[in-house]
Formats: C-alpha cells, sequence, structure tokens
C-alpha cells in the first residue's frame, strides 16, 4: 500500500507513523534505555517451587557481598499494601496477594527476595547467595483434578480450590435440548498461552526527598490507574507520584496491571533515596508475567434437522492460577458473555467456575475471553453442521441475526450495537471462490490429497466500555490545545505502545482543524502531563480515546470560533476551519489566518464578549455501549496426513470495524492479530509440569511464531459503522487474533474429516495431527 | 591488555546442589578497543560483560535491545566485523579489536538508510522493540543475496522474532528496500 501525496483529508489515508523515524533509527527510549545518575540495580530471587512452606530465608551472606546495598524480604516491607484485583463478582473468593512471598510460595516465579545492588551483574549474583529453606507441599496442576474434593489446597482456609462460580441461564434450555433433533457435545482445552511482548517489563522508580515525590517509568499500559494503585499500595500521597509509560515494546494485555516487581522497586526508591531499577529477564517474562487464555469447556448444542441451533449449554472451568492479577477472574465472564457469537441462540446455560492452581495468574491476553468464545462457538458450529450434514456455510447463514435487527439483544444480556454480517461473509466467501474450492476439494481427495476449508464468522466487544461494566472506569480523557504559535498539543488518557495513536489521533485533528499533520503532536503515557486517563486495553484507545479528544476538539474550535468571528466581525456559527484559515463558509475572502486566530486568543487584547481567554479543553467521554465488530476468515490449507504438516495455502479475513482512520495501521493490527490466533491454534502452549514447573519458559520451548511459519493473509472490510461514537469506529486490535484461531482449527478438521477427524487439541503440532489420524483409523 | 589496577569480588561458586558459598574470586578486568559505528572507543570490562551490555550500559548506545539473552529472539542483533550477531550471547571481551555497527551507525549524514525507509514505507514495526535487530538482521541478508524472494526473507529473518506485525509487512519492508538499493 503505497503513501499517497498531500492528501485534503487525512482520516480515512494510509499515511505512514509519525512514531517510526525514532523507532528505525535506536533512538526511542524504553524503560530500560532511561539512564539517570547513581541508579541502583534490583534483581529478585524467584520460588524454584510450585507450591511450598517458607521455613526460612537467610539473607546474611547476600548482604556480605561488595556492591550489594539491601536484601529485603516481606517483612521488610513494612506497610507496603497487597498487589490488587480490581474483580468484583458475588462470592469471590480473594486471596491476599503479597508483593513478596509471606510463609508460602504458590507458584514458580514467585518472588520471595529482592536484591539491590550498584551493579545489575552483582544483583544477580548476591541471588544466589540467599538461602531458603522451603518445604514441598503438592501441586495443584489440573484443572480437572484442581476441583475435586481431595484435592490438596492451595488456600487452607478457602475449603476448596474454587475461586468463583457464575451460572448464567437464558430461554429455557432444557426444553431447547429435550425438542432438538441432534444434541452434539464436545470438550475443549483453550490452551495456556504466555503474551511475551517484546520489550519485557522493566521499572524505573526514583524518589526525591526534598520534593516528596516519587517518579516511576514503567512499561504499563495503564500510567494513571498504576499511578493510583502505587499512592495506596506504597503510601504516597498520589498527588506526589508520578507514573510515566515511555516508550513501550508491545503489551498484548500482559501489561494491563500492577505487579509486585513495580510496588517493590518503589518502596526500594523510598527508602534508599536513590533510583532503582529493574529490567525483567525473558525467563522471569514467561513465569511471572500474566498468562492468557487457560480453560477447559464442555459444550453441548441443540440442532434441528434444518440447521437452526437452538441452544448451547456451556460448563467452563477456567484456570485463575495462584493469585490474582488485576482483572484476572473477570477473563473467563468475558466468555459467558459472548458465547453465543455471532448467531440467535436462545437458549443459553453456562457454568463458569473460576479454578486456583499452583501456576501463574492468568489475565487479559489479547482477546481476553472472547477468543475462548469465539473457539467454542465457531468448532460448536462446524460439528453441528457435519451432525446434520450441511455445509459449514450453510449453517452460519441460517443461524445469522438479520441486518435490520440490530441493535440486538443477545441472550447474555448486552446489546451488540450494529452488525451485517451476511455481507462480510459473503464477501470473504466471493474472494477466495467458495464453491469451486469445495469442487477441488473434492477432485484432491480423489488422489489422495486433503484440502481443508476453514470458516470462522465472529463477533467480538470492543471500545471498552461504558463504565458500569469496568471495574476502573470505562471512560477516557483529552485534552486538546492550540499554541499561541498555533501547534497543537493533543494529550490523551489512552496509552498506546505500538498501535500508533500519535498518527491516526493526529490524523484526526488535522482534519478538524483544518492544519498540517505535522502541527499536531500526540502525547500520551504520562500522569504529570495528560488529565487522569484509563488507558489502552480492550481495543478501546480510539473508540473511547479518540471520541473524548474529537469532543474535546470540538470545544476549543467553537472558542476558537469567536475570537475569528470577532476578528471579521462574522457569525462564528458560519465559519469552517480549512487549509490553516478560518474562513466563512462560501465566502474565501472572508478568512483569517488560523495562526493569527490562535496568538489573538492568548495575547488577549481583544476578546470577544464572554469569553475568556486561552484555547484549551478538556472532555471526559462516557460511552454508552462497547462496540462489536464482526467478520469473516476463511483459511485454505492442505494437510501431509503421512507427517501430519499443515501448509497454509491462503488465509483471507473481511472485517467490520465501523470506519477506518489509517487502513495501513488497521492492516498492520489485522495481521498481528491473526499471527497471535493463529499461534495459539498451531504452535504455543505453555506446559506445567506435574510438579508445576514451566517446562516452556524460553524462546526455545515456547513456540511464538517465526517468520516462515506465517502465511501471507488478505485482508478485506465491510463498513457498518457503529452508532456508539460519532467517528462510526469499533476497534482493531483484538479482531484478528479472535477469529483465526478456531478458523485454522475448522481447516484442518475439514482436511481430515474423511478420515472421520472430529477435534484436535490445539497446538496442531505435526504430532498431534499425525496421531488424530491414526485414532480415527482406529 | 589485561589491567589487574581494578579488581572486582563478584564470583561466586556454586557448591553441591543449591548450597552457595561466597568465594571472593579477584577477577581482573580487561581491556578492549573497540570502533563503534565509526568511533573508537576503548574500555576497561569484566571479561563476564555480555557484548549488549557493553554496547548499551558502556558505551551508551541503547538502539538495540535486550530481548531475551539466549539469542533466540534477535533484538540485540548487531554486526561484528560486517557479520551479523546477537551481542547478548558474545563476550564483550571477543569483540576487542573489532568493527561493530549498531542501529545507531545505519543512517548516514542524516539520511536513513533503505531498509529503515523500507519499515518506515511498509509499516514493518508497531512497538519498534524488535526492530532494531530486524533491520540489523535484514541488512546482513541483503548483502548476502541483494534480490530475495520472500521465502528467502523469510528465511532470513527466521532467528529474529516480532510479536506485533505477523511479518508480512516486514517482508514487504524488505521487498522495498531490495528494490531501492537496486537502484
Amino acid at each position: 500500500m503505497a503513501t499517497i501525496a498531500a492528501p485534503t483529508r487525512m482520516v480515512g489515508a494510509p499515511i505512514k507513523r509519525r512514531e517510526d523515524p525514532r523507532l528505525i533509527q535506536g533512538l526511542s527510549h524504553y524503560v530500560d534505555d532511561i539512564r539517570l545518575v547513581g541508579t541502583l540495580h534490583c534483581a529478585f530471587l524467584r520460588s524454584d517451587y510450585a507450591h511450598a512452606a517458607i521455613n526460612s530465608i537467610d539473607t546474611s551472606a547476600a548482604k556480605e557481598l561488595p556492591g550489594v546495598v539491601t536484601v529485603i524480604t516481606a517483612e521488610d516491607l513494612g506497610e507496603v499494601g497487597d498487589i490488587p484485583c480490581g474483580a468484583e463478582i458475588p462470592d469471590l473468593k480473594v486471596p491476599g496477594h503479597p508483593a513478596l512471598a509471606v510463609g508460602r510460595v504458590r507458584f514458580v516465579g514467585e518472588a520471595v527476595a529482592a536484591v539491590v545492588a550498584t551493579d545489575a551483574y552483582i544483583a544477580r549474583d548476591a541471588l544466589d547467595l540467599i538461602e531458603v529453606d522451603y518445604e514441598e507441599l503438592p501441586a495443584v496442576t489440573n484443572l480437572d483434578k484442581a476441583v475435586e474434593a481431595d484435592s490438596p489446597l492451595i488456600y487452607d482456609d478457602f475449603g476448596d480450590n474454587i475461586g468463583f462460580t457464575m451460572p448464567l441461564e437464558a430461554g429455557d434450555v432444557d426444553a431447547a435440548f429435550a425438542e432438538a433433533d441432534h444434541v452434539v457435545s464436545q470438550r475443549f482445552v483453550n490452551q495456556r498461552l504466555i503474551p511475551n511482548a517484546m520489550e519485557t517489563r522493566g521499572v524505573l522508580a526514583e524518589y526525591l526527598p526534598g520534593e516528596g515525590t516519587l517518579t516511576v517509568w514503567s512499561s504499563t499500559q495503564v500510567p494513571h490507574i498504576l499511578k493510583t494503585q502505587l499512592a495506596l499500595i506504597a503510601n504516597v500521597p498520589e498527588q506526589k507520584v508520578r507514573v510515566i509509560a515511555p516508550e513501550v515494546g508491545g503489551g498484548f494485555g500482559s501489561k494491563l496491571n500492577v505487579y509486585p516487581e513495580e510496588v517493590v522497586v518503589s518502596h526500594l526508591a523510598i527508602q534508599l533515596r536513590k533510583p532503582v531499577k529493574w529490567t525483567e529477564k525473558r525467563t522471569e517474562n514467561f513465569t511471572t508475567t500474566i498468562h492468557g487464555r487457560d480453560q477447559v469447556n464442555y459444550v453441548d448444542v441443540a440442532v434441528n434437522n434444518d440447521g437452526t441451533i437452538t441452544g448451547i449449554r456451556a460448563k467452563i472451568l477456567a484456570d485463575l492460577g495462584a493469585s490474582y492479577q488485576l482483572l484476572t477472574p473477570l477473563i473467563p465472564t468475558l466468555t459467558n458473555l459472548m458465547i453465543v457469537g455471532c448467531y440467535k441462540i436462545p437458549n443459553v446455560q453456562i457454568e463458569l467456575v473460576g479454578v486456583l492452581t499452583n501456576k501463574m495468574a492468568t489475565d487479559a491476553y489479547r482477546g481476553a475471553g472472547r477468543p475462548e468464545a469465539t473457539y467454542i462457538i465457531e468448532r460448536m458450529v462446524d460439528l453441528a453442521a457435519a451432525q446434520v450434514g450441511m455445509d459449514a456455510k450453510d449453517i452460519r447463514f441460517k443461524n445469522f441475526p438479520q441486518p435490520d435487527e440490530f441493535p440486538l439483544e443477545i441472550p447474555t444480556g448486552i446489546i451488540y450495537d450494529s452488525g451485517n454480517y451476511q455481507e462480510s461473509f459473503n464477501k470473504a466467501l466471493g474472494i477466495v471462490d467458495y464453491d469451486s474450492l469445495r469442487n477441488q476439494q473434492v477432485q484432491l481427495r480423489q488422489q489422495g490429497r486433503y484440502l481443508g476449508i476453514g470458516i470462522s464468522t465472529y463477533a467480538e466487544i470492543c471500545g471498552m466500555g461504558p463504565s458500569i461494566a469496568m471495574p476502573a472506569g470505562g471512560w477516557e480523557s483529552s485534552t486538546v490545545r492550540v499554541e499561541p504559535t498555533g501547534k497543537i498539543t493533543v494529550l490523551t488518557g489512552v496509552s498506546p505502545h505500538g498501535q500508533g495513536q500519535e498518527t491516526t489521533f493526529a490524523q484526526m485533528i488535522a482534519d478538524e482543524f483544518g492544519v498540517d499533520i505535522d502541527d499536531v503532536a500526540v502525547i500520551h503515557g504520562d500522569t504529570g502531563r495528560q488529565p487522569y486517563g484509563i488507558g489502552t486495553f480492550g481495543s478501546r484507545a480510539t473508540a473511547v480515546g479518540g471520541t473524548a479528544m474529537v469532543i474535546a476538539a470540538g470545544q476549543v474550535k467553537e472558542k476558537m470560533a469567536k475570537f475569528a468571528a470577532h476578528l471579521m466581525e462574522a457569525n462564528p456559527d458560519d465559519l469552517v476551519f480549512e487549509e490553516g484559515s478560518i474562513l466563512v463558509e462560501g465566502s474565501p475572502d472572508q478568512a483569517v489566518d488560523f495562526v493569527a486566530v490562535a496568538l489573538e486568543a492568548h495575547v488577549a487584547k481583544n476578546l470577544p464578549p464572554d469569553t475568556t481567554p486561552g484555547l484549551e479543553a478538556t472532555h471526559f467521554f462516557e460511552p454508552s455501549n462497547f462496540t462489536y465488530p464482526f467478520g469473516a476468515h476463511i483459511a485454505v490449507v492442505e494437510v501431509d496426513t503421512d507427517t501430519g504438516e499443515i501448509d497454509i495455502q491462503r488465509y483471507v479475513c473481511v472485517d467490520d470495524i465501523g470506519n477506518i482512520i489509517n487502513p495501513l495501521l488497521v492492516a498492520g493490527q489485522v495481521h498481528g492479530g491473526i499471527a497471535q490466533g493463529l499461534g495459539q491454534a498451531l504452535y504455543e502452549g505453555a506446559v506445567y509440569d506435574e510438579s508445576g514447573q514451566l517446562l516452556t519458559g524460553s524462546f526455545m520451548d515456547y513456540a511464538v511464531p517465526k517468520a516462515t511459519q506465517m502465511p501471507h493473509f488478505e485482508t478485506d472490510h465491510t463498513v457498518t459503522p457503529s452508532p456508539v461514537n460519532p467517528m462510526g469506529v469499533k476497534g482493531v486490535g483484538e479482531a484478528g487474533t479472535i477469529g483465526s484461531t478456531p478458523c485454522m482449527v475448522n481447516a484442518v478438521v475439514d482436511a481430515l474429516s474423511p478420515f472421520g477427524v472430529k477435534d484436535i487439541e490445539m497446538p496442531l503440532t505435526p504430532n498431534r495431527v499425525w496421531q488424530a489420524i491414526q485414532d480415527a483409523k482406529g | 591488555m589485561p589491567s589487574n589496577s581494578k579488581e572486582s569480588w563478584i564470583f561466586v561458586r556454586p557448591v553441591k546442589g543449591r548450597h552457595v558459598e561466597k568465594e571472593a574470586v579477584p577477577l581482573a578486568k580487561k581491556v578492549i578497543h573497540t570502533t563503534i559505528n565509526g568511533e573508537a572507543h576503548t574500555h576497561e570490562v569484566e571479561p563476564r560483560m555480555l557484548l549488549i551490555h557493553y554496547i548499551r550500559d558502556i558505551v551508551g548506545l541503547t538502539g538495540s535491545h535486550v530481548g531475551c539473552e539466549t539469542s533466540l529472539c534477535g533484538a540485540c542483533t548487531v554486526t561484528v566485523n560486517e557479520q551479523a550477531v546477537k551481542s547478548c550471547t558474545m563476550l564483550a571481551v571477543q569483540a576487542d579489536g573489532a568493527e561493530i555497527t549498531t542501529i545507531e551507525g545505519l543512517a548516514q549524514n542524516g539520511d536513513l538508510h533503505p531498509i529503515q525507509d523500507g519499515f518506515w514505507e511498509r509499516h514493518g514495526l508497531q512497538c519498534g522493540f524488535c526492530t532494531p535487530g530486524m533491520i540489523m538482521a535484514a541488512h546482513q541478508l541483503l548483502t548476502r543475496n541483494p534480490n530475495p524472494t520472500e521465502d528467502e526473507i523469510r528465511h532470513g529473518l527466521e532467528g529474529n522474532l516480532c510479536r506485533c506485525t505477523g511479518y508480512q509487512h516486514i517482508v514487504e519492508a524488505v521487498q522495498y528496500a531490495a528494490e531501492k538499493m537496486q537502484g
């Protein structure tokens, strides 16, 4: 896609990113690149055991090592509070979550002690000198066994390992299943994934005793939430805390959190009165940054001979891990909400059980609960089609709602804002020439070749979201300021970490004010500069943060129009902003220079009546609903039945994310999303052994997809604007991940359907595919 | 030239299993001479110091990143005597006398290198963390094979992980650069 020259309208243009020059020249600053004089280095001693009592910790030898400044354990943390969890679920059992382990460790990697030294190498050396006397306890690692009555307990006083149960029932499920022509049942494993942002976490904290201020640089998606939580946990008044998310090297939900290391490093900086830095090792990232997914799903659907799906029943066991991070128990509840996907299924019954295990906490990883739901429903729809002898395409059309039914309330209680599922699906079918593919499949089978065509049609939740549904609020803020020189500064509460809002937000502002995009700066990720905000996650930045910005810009324009009208003796309502001027619409000779008005508003010598000086507005936008993107993914694969290898021949997706600000960046988001979804389908999976050791703790053992493992993606769109915000945008960060996982599995199962293969557990490694063929052959 | 003037007391030796005893071993620092992006440097470093830490923490060029310290992700890729190297698994002392190029040395006189241009034009990066290493690996690839196929590009970058892009725009970026470099 080529860059086009000086478009008159920036929104909708594929312009290249304004973030990139610093990033491609190595001139950007991630946390570990920030240097403060006298910085001390922190390292954490972590548990080697999944479950053990701590009898004693001896730090004396470590403290004697030259260069070591201090070594602390939980008892040195004083009044430091627990790591927070924002989930509110009825009868949720919330375990304590100290920043350093107290008395017991509950997962491999849990922080037990922290060393501070003058040099990062010495800090690591000192870890080897700390002696911990552990008494190993039986580990709970299997979801099905964890809920059995005789399972060892992770928290003795809980009585069992169940964090919460959440039933959901709508319609008459028993009747639907009793009356259905067929009931199709399947067990799925949505395996545990490790997000693996390429930049690991990092924290640098500096306390200035004179001012009493704590400044924390952290690789986070939520600097404002972190600021509030650090104030509460580390006991510094919030007005004295500043959190900066500098360049952040990816997050995917894993940095939507408040972590023990952020708290401990801040505490150490306050105690030592010197800057303290911690940079996470990749091994630590694997073991102690949140994981995603990890559900076992027992699912039944009721389907009639004509393909109508009348009911879905699911028992969901969700692995929460050993402690709760910020949103841990909430993530699987999104699976409940989205279980009907893009179909009209009136009768729904779900029993969700959140289960504690001796593993790292799960939390939001790209898609967060919706990929699991989409996997369940998209796999079940294919199984139902096979049961009634229908094509996978036809059963979907049979169960889609009609476009005129939107906004559509679904049985799980949410309202889909907009949709035209037929249009995006038809477009995708057209791109692959679906009917020809099916013919080709038949011909190839006669030659002993196994082509598979996989479909996934999805709907998902974006633009998070109304505050009623969000623990820390779902609104977003922005300040827009026209400076005296006519340059425009935008402050946003969202905190991009690769998404490119320095570009897309500037595109919108350039259009609003009719100025050059280079005259706009979008500033984010610094609680000392922006109004309070929520952050970047849940595909919300543009739909919620962008809307706050556009409304604030409108308020500034309104005021600026008063100044311009005053200068021209015109009516402010008649003015438009175009190409660096403010002019009377239809009368180009009646114009005043944008920069001149900006200066006028600041020198304030000639104020219009009832107008104050300055050109700045702040808006806090509360969305009325989520947005609900949708789309269709189609994969064409050929499976080598001798080796189990999968050759991806085509990957097509047609997403409907509403209006598009920058198609180049949208393509990037879709590609990256699909890569992570295909990662789950084909390659990735966190494996803990029975004793709770993470066997996939490095890039050697955990298969983050490589360039050779990813296909060429063919992307396209339909546009059904969202009615929830004035720009009609929805969000695109997670769509690719949500749609792609079941699409790929459906394709492989379709390829192997002649053998009678109905399901293969992810990831679809050649071994598993080959084994599935052998098992089906009997 | 080794120097004994400064000693660091940092070595600890594990003794039988998890039991560790401190044994202070004076470890001589070593003087190394390097040329990085055309500039000569002389420093005294610990023999165990990794090249990436030398580049980042001693020389102060933080454009090359540490992604895994196991030579699996490629974020730390630089060229040492014109060979692409994952600088997290090479010791600084091994680079004594070497000519090193990092991402900061690629643009010349303020002009972006065609590969940098390609990454910008084709949206070959999102969070940017893998990008310096990815660009250096692409540089090596195009030096060896100025006109690679898509498959050859994907294989040439196999040692560099990107979690954001799904690689398609990276492939296009390298194709763009290849075309531009051939004039």
